[in-house]
C-alpha cells in the first residue's frame, strides 16, 4: 500500500498534472498569436521536428543494453524491418504492424 | 464536416490505439497490484495523459511524500513537450475552442501525427487534430480503466508488443527525414540523443539530449535555416501582392524543402 495519505496522493498526482500542463502550455503562452514570432523560434519550429522524431526513436530504445542480454539484435533486426517495409511498400501501418510481428517472434521463439 | 475528419483521423490513430492498449493495460495492471482503485490509473490518465510519467508516479505513490521531488521529475521528464509547443505554434493557429484541448492532450503520439499527417485539403484541419488528441486520449484512458479494473486476470503472451511504438516513431522519423532538404536534422536528433544516452544513462539523457540538439541546431542555423526562408517570408508579409502566386499554387513554394508527402494507408489507390 501506498504510505502517503488521500490528500498527499492527491496532491502529488496535482503536480504530476500541472507540472505536465506547463511544458505543454508554455511555448503557446510565451510566443502568443497576437505577436510575431522571433525569427529564431519559427526557424526552430521547422528544424526541430526531424530532430525530435529521432530523439522520440531513440528514446523508446533507451532501456536496451547492448553489452547484456540479447545485445539489442531483436531491436535492431526489427527496426531494419519497419525500415525496410516502409521504404519498400510506404504504408505506415503495414510497416508497423510488420515490424512489431519481426520482433514479438524474435524475443518470443528466436531469443 | 466532422464526420469526414474523424474518418480523417481514425486510421492515423490504429496503430496508437495497439501501442498505448497495450502499455496503458500494463500501467493499470500495475496500479491494481500496488494496491490502488481504477479510479486513480483513470484519473492520472485523464488528467496526466503522459505515459512514461504515469509509470513514474507509481513510484512516487508507493514513495513518502516528496512534492519538490515530484515537480522536479516531471519537469524534467516533460520537458520535450517545449520542443513540441514549439513545433505546433503554426499549425495549432486558428483552430478556436479546440486549441487549449489540443496543447493539453499533446502527447508524444498526438505531436508526431498532428505535425506530419497530410490532412486531405477537403478535411478541416482543426476538427481533423482534435479527433486525433481525443482518440488517442479515449484509448490511453480506457485501456488504464480496465487494465484497474480486472487487473492481473489477464495473461496471454503479449512479450514485445510494446515495440509497436518504436516502430510507429520509426516510420513517422522516415516520412519527415525523406521530407526534410537537409538530411542532418534527423541525423543531429538520432545521433546526439544516442551519444547523451551512452554518456549519461537511461534515467538522465534526455535534458543532455535537448541541450545537445538545441545547440547543434543553432550552430548549423545558416546551412540548415537556408531551406526554410521561403516558409518565413510566406508566413510574416502576407499582405506581400507577390504571395497571391504562392497563395494560388498551395505547396509550390515549399515544394523544394517538403515535396509530396508519403500517404499512410495506401488511401490514395481508392
Amino acid at each position: 500500500m501506498s504510505p502517503m495519505t488521500i490528500p498527499q496522493q492527491i496532491i502529488t498526482i496535482a503536480i504530476c498534472a500541472l507540472g505536465t500542463m506547463l511544458t505543454r502550455f508554455l511555448p503557446f503562452i510565451v510566443f502568443s498569436s497576437k505577436k510575431p514570432t522571433p525569427r529564431y523560434i519559427q526557424y526552430l519550429g521547422k528544424a526541430l521536428p526531424c530532430a525530435v522524431f529521432g530523439m522520440l526513436v531513440v528514446y523508446c530504445l533507451k532501456n536496451v543494453s547492448l553489452l547484456t542480454g540479447t545485445h539489442g539484435i531483436p531491436e535492431a533486426i526489427a527496426i531494419a524491418a519497419t525500415a525496410g517495409l516502409h521504404l519498400w511498400k510506404k504504408q505506415m501501418l503495414l510497416s508497423i504492424a510488420g515490424g512489431t510481428a519481426v520482433y514479438m517472434l524474435l524475443v518470443q521463439m528466436v531469443f | 464536416m466532422k464526420i469526414k475528419a474523424l474518418k480523417a483521423a481514425f486510421p492515423y490513430t490504429i496503430p496508437i490505439f495497439a501501442g498505448f492498449w497495450f502499455l496503458s493495460l500494463a500501467y493499470g495492471i500495475l496500479m491494481n497490484v500496488n494496491g490502488f482503485s481504477f479510479v486513480y490509473p483513470m484519473m492520472m490518465s485523464i488528467l496526466i495523459f503522459g505515459g512514461s510519467l504515469e509509470f513514474i508516479a507509481v513510484t512516487m505513490l508507493m514513495s513518502p511524500f516528496a512534492p519538490a521531488a515530484a515537480l522536479t521529475i516531471t519537469l524534467l521528464v516533460q520537458a520535450r513537450h517545449l520542443f513540441y509547443g514549439i513545433s505546433m505554434l503554426e499549425k495549432y493557429k486558428n483552430t478556436g475552442w479546440k486549441k487549449p484541448y489540443l496543447i493539453f492532450g499533446m502527447c508524444d503520439e498526438s505531436f508526431s501525427i498532428n505535425y506530419t499527417a497530410e490532412i486531405p485539403p477537403d478535411v478541416d484541419r482543426g476538427w481533423f487534430m482534435f479527433f486525433v488528441t481525443i482518440l488517442n486520449h479515449f484509448y490511453w484512458v480506457s485501456g488504464a480503466t480496465i487494465g484497474g479494473l480486472i487487473g492481473s486476470l489477464i495473461s496471454f503472451n503479449t512479450e514485445g508488443l510494446d515495440f509497436v511504438m518504436t516502430a510507429m516513431f520509426v516510420t513517422i522519423f522516415l516520412n519527415q527525414w525523406m521530407k526534410e532538404e537537409k538530411k542532418y536534422t534527423g541525423l543531429i536528433g538520432i545521433g546526439a540523443t544516442a551519444a547523451c544516452l551512452m554518456v549519461f544513462g537511461p534515467d538522465s539523457f534526455m535534458i543532455p539530449s535537448m541541450l545537445a540538439i538545441l545547440a547543434l541546431l543553432t550552430a548549423f542555423k545558416n546551412p540548415i535555416g537556408k531551406c526554410y526562408e521561403s516558409d518565413f517570408d510566406r508566413e510574416s508579409d502576407e499582405s506581400d501582392p507577390a504571395d497571391h502566386i504562392s497563395e494560388n499554387n498551395p505547396g509550390y513554394e515549399t515544394a523544394e524543402c517538403e515535396p509530396e508527402t508519403i500517404q499512410t494507408q495506401g488511401r490514395k489507390n481508392k
